[in-house]
């Protein structure tokens, strides 16, 4: 996958990446948006909610229960849950993060499930410039959303009606697939996507997603016989 | 302070924590070897969850609805070798064909 030939990917790369995905995250803002506002949550929560968590998933979870009359507890555990896939996508980040500690803290914030993806070089390595590129672009587009969302989305409707939803799998799975280079990287999707869908069920939303971060632990196995990867 | 205001407070305040750990503790320095193996795998497995929780998940329960053949048609376009940008469409078109198609 790597190649010492190809010339360094920079920050416009990291936009021009999540563009196609930029207006189905304004979509995915103005739904969570519509719902916060719903939820009783009101005009500035929300956005404040979004310039400061960002992470698409765990706001939805947040707002949908504080919305079916659930309590701070448990919207506080779900939104949690579903963000501590971060611990251990941060860490593999971590070794492509140099520069001073306030640089890493500012670049970590604009890790989420996309920008971590197309930011990735292979052999676990991270091009930080990438995922400024991607990350601010994603950023903008999130919060944009929401604004839209919270101030105008009764007029705007249902973006679940243009099939914004399906374009998040979608795009995984666009990622997912040169990442499939070698058997143990098969095996790791065969049993992360087993996992999620075992548990999806039994347990609150975001649990199957960090139970299935442990099919990396394929990784410990020594398997002589395996190709190096290049 | 109002209940939603203690949500959008603590979970800011614990994602931005969550998120900056690795970084700010390990930033810089290469992984241990025998961590890396297991790291390298994080992607692969952690994006087929992904797409298998966006594809069929609801709350608690699998749902096969409009979205699975928007992904299907999307593994079609990512085997024909389109861009990305045609892959999100066509699973956002098809989609949003059906739901309209299905009332």
């Amino acid at each position: 996958m790597s190649d010492a030939a190809r010339p360094e990917r920079t920050h416009r790369d990291g936009v021009r990446a999540v563009a196609p995905l930029a207006v189905a995250v304004v979509g995915f803002g103005i739904s969570y948006g519509v719902l916060a506002r719903a939820a009783g949550m009101g005009l500035v929560a929300p956005i404040v909610m979004s310039m400061a968590t960002f992470a698409g998933s765990s706001q939805f979870a947040a707002a949908s229960i504080l919305d079916a009359g659930g309590t701070v507890a448990a919207s506080v555990t779900a939104a949690v849950l579903l963000n501590a896939r971060y611990a251990p996508i941060g860490v593999s980040v971590a070794p492509s993060l140099s520069g001073s500690w306030w640089s890493r803290f500012l670049h970590a914030q604009l890790v989420v499930d996309e920008t971590w993806a197309v930011a990735a070089e292979g052999e676990g390595r991270f091009n930080p410039r990438v995922l400024v590129g991607a990350g601010l672009t994603l950023y903008a587009a999130w919060v944009l959303g929401t604004v839209m969302g919270v101030t105008f989305g009764d007029v705007i409707g249902d973006p679940d009606r243009l099939g914004l939803d399906a374009a998040f799998p979608a795009l995984f799975l666009a990622l997912l697939v040169p990442q499939l280079t070698n058997r143990r990287a098969v095996e790791a999707a065969v049993l992360g996507a087993a996992i999620a869908l075992a548990l999806t069920p039994f347990t609150p939303a975001g649990a199957p997603i960090i139970a299935a971060s442990a099919a990396c632990l394929l990784g410990l196995r020594r398997s002589p016989d395996e190709e190096p990867s290049a | 302070m109002s209940d939603t205001w203690i949500v959008v407070v603590v979970v800011s305040v614990v994602t931005i924590a969550i998120k900056a750990l690795g970084p700010m503790l390990l930033g810089g320095r290469p992984l241990p070897d025998g961590i890396t193996g297991v790291v390298v795998l994080l992607a692969p497995a952690l994006l087929a969850a992904l797409v298998t929780v966006n594809t069929v998940g609801g709350d608690r329960e699998l749902v096969v609805d409009a979205r699975l053949p928007g992904v299907l048609a999307a593994a079609l376009a990512i085997r024909l070798r389109a861009p990305v940008l045609v892959v999100v469409l066509v699973a956002a078109a098809v989609t949003a064909i059906i739901r309209a198609v299905s009332g």
